[in-house]
């Protein structure tokens, strides 16, 4: 069964999906989803170094994000520039580098375009494990720091003054962003994963009203996007990971109706 | 390091000092167990920085503080809920700690929002979520309690109700309380320690010496110190012939 390519890629996408849920509906709490952008950006500098140093693909991007991710952090405190700038830069700046690098790599056939929007045809079985372990530790991640982060996304000050540690906690979910980014490029590719992350939580916000059914909801979302994405994909003959992208907008727009019904201002 | 067992916070020398500026400094206080600190200044006289300085929240001080305690709860003096986050009252109110449906329940009792359960934070009024607020903080039943300018927006009525809760809550719980508030008559009525603030302590003590001193008139202006006049008929306690205070002969 594992050897029909559209089935592998359906099993990817159901791990994805179940992690793209809590995480989006953190990132969009926290309003991080241009720090989604910069972490997929730097990920093509991890693939880039992977392929150049033959190195595996998953750990270079997750380690590449990581730092890029813990050096935002860092230059938050140290600099007085606004997020926003730091965001564009770091983005920006480890985008350009990847470039520079792949114009080095001439040597190498590579696939830029499965990188940027990813290919479900390359998800071979080692993928799919990558995302199921991965994933599965991300979430017990989560799990572990959720009351903490949730507290530190509500109120920062008042979360740190009861005796959390939301610095601690901020930085362990940036990681875990970044580990998700890396188990779910070759799938999504790197200009949509931010989508997957927010298209389907945006939609959860809609139709949710406590902090769990959002997370419940958007898991559902990314779920039906997948299915019915990467259905469409296959008959039609389309990218998976924009068609993916593309069922989580028809989603997001269904749920404004529902906004409508319920009278929301 | 302390030899008071009913010490919670002890600041010694504390400041600020950020961008070249102080915020505030030479800051002394202790907060004890079941006594009410109330600062009390004008708008940017690091009212809120102290009760910050007090709750550990900045990395670098200069001076020290020191807690004895880890049960704190804290209400800040803003909490913005963004769109984004639905957040029910019963969601926000095991925010930092879990709690038993009883617990959660009494404690909004207490604030006089009960009926609000089930209601989304974005969707209360400025008032019943000061009560909000509140309530999560004692439900908790914290050592150490410091609230910023937690009646805000209440109305009179429930302003006073609460300043009674709070009054209470420090003696059941047995608790610290830090508060910081702008009713001067109601600071002269229910608090035990006065912090007049401007930058740095203009001057401390009880309610009836922090009035007489020269510093709280001129920052609050003469009225402000007749108001005390109005409550030392209502004064539970004995004042010795140097002014000290005998408490508590009710």
């Amino acid at each position: 069964m594992f050897d029909d390519f559209l089935f592998r890629a359906l099993i990817a996408g159901i791990g994805i999906a179940l992690v793209t849920g809590p995480l989006g509906c953190f990132v969009v709490w926290r309003r991080l989803s241009f720090f989604g952008d910069t972490l997929a950006h730097s990920a093509l500098l991890g693939v880039l170094l992977s392929v150049a140093f033959d190195l595996n693909i998953s750990l270079t991007i997750f380690t590449v994000s990581s730092l890029i991710a813990l050096l935002l952090l860092r230059l938050q405190k140290t600099t007085n520039l606004p997020s926003d700038a730091l965001l564009g830069l770091l983005s920006h700046s480890s985008l350009a580098v990847g470039l520079v690098i792949l114009g080095f790599l001439s040597f190498i056939r590579f696939d830029i375009m499965g990188v940027l929007f990813g290919d479900i045809l390359s998800v071979n079985v080692n993928d799919l494990l990558a995302i199921w372990i991965g994933g599965a530790i991300i979430l017990l991640v989560l799990w572990f720091i959720w009351k903490p982060l949730f507290a530190s996304t509500v109120n920062y000050e008042l979360a740190e003054a009861e005796g959390m540690n939301p610095e601690r906690v901020n930085a362990i979910f940036t990681i875990l962003l970044a580990a998700l980014i890396a188990i779910s490029i070759k799938m999504v590719g790197l200009l949509l994963i931010t989508g997957m992350l927010i298209i389907p939580t945006t939609m959860a916000r809609n139709l949710s009203n406590n902090p769990k059914q959002m997370v419940i909801l958007s898991i559902i979302g990314g779920l039906l996007s997948v299915f019915i994405g990467l259905y469409t994909s296959f008959e039609i003959n389309t990218s998976s990971g924009p068609t993916i992208v593309v069922v989580a907008l028809i989603l997001f727009i269904l749920s404004l109706i529902g906004i409508r019904k319920r009278n929301y201002g | 390091m302390n030899n008071n067992p009913n010490v919670l916070v002890k600041i010694s020398n504390a400041g600020i000092h950020k961008n070249g500026k102080w915020l505030v400094k030479d800051v002394n206080l202790e907060i004890h167990r079941g006594k009410i600190v109330t600062i009390i200044g004008p708008n940017g006289s690091g009212k809120s920085t102290t009760a910050k300085i007090a709750l550990g929240l900045f990395k670098r001080i200069e001076g020290s503080v020191e807690r004895f305690t880890k049960k704190i709860s804290y209400v800040p003096q803003k909490v913005l809920i963004d769109w984004t986050l639905p957040v029910r009252v019963m969601d926000f109110m095991v925010l930092t700690e879990d709690l038993e449906p009883q617990e959660i329940n009494d404690a909004l009792n207490l604030t006089g929002v009960d009926h609000l359960i089930s209601r989304n934070l974005r969707d209360l009024s400025g008032g019943e979520f000061q009560r909000v607020l509140l309530a999560r903080a004692i439900a908790k039943k914290p050592e150490l309690l410091v609230l910023d300018e937690p009646v805000q927006g209440v109305d009179f009525a429930g302003e006073v109700a609460l300043y009674g809760l709070i009054k209470k809550i420090s003696e059941t719980l047995n608790c610290g309380i830090l508060l910081i508030s702008h009713d001067l008559h109601v600071v002269m009525s229910a608090t035990d320690y006065v912090v007049c603030l401007n930058g740095h302590v203009c001057c401390s003590g009880t309610p009836v010496d922090v009035a007489r001193d020269k510093h709280y008139k001129e920052l609050f202006g003469e009225k402000s110190s007749q108001l005390l006049s109005i409550y030392e008929h209502d004064h539970d306690h004995v004042h010795t012939a140097d002014g000290d205070i005998v408490k508590d002969n009710v």
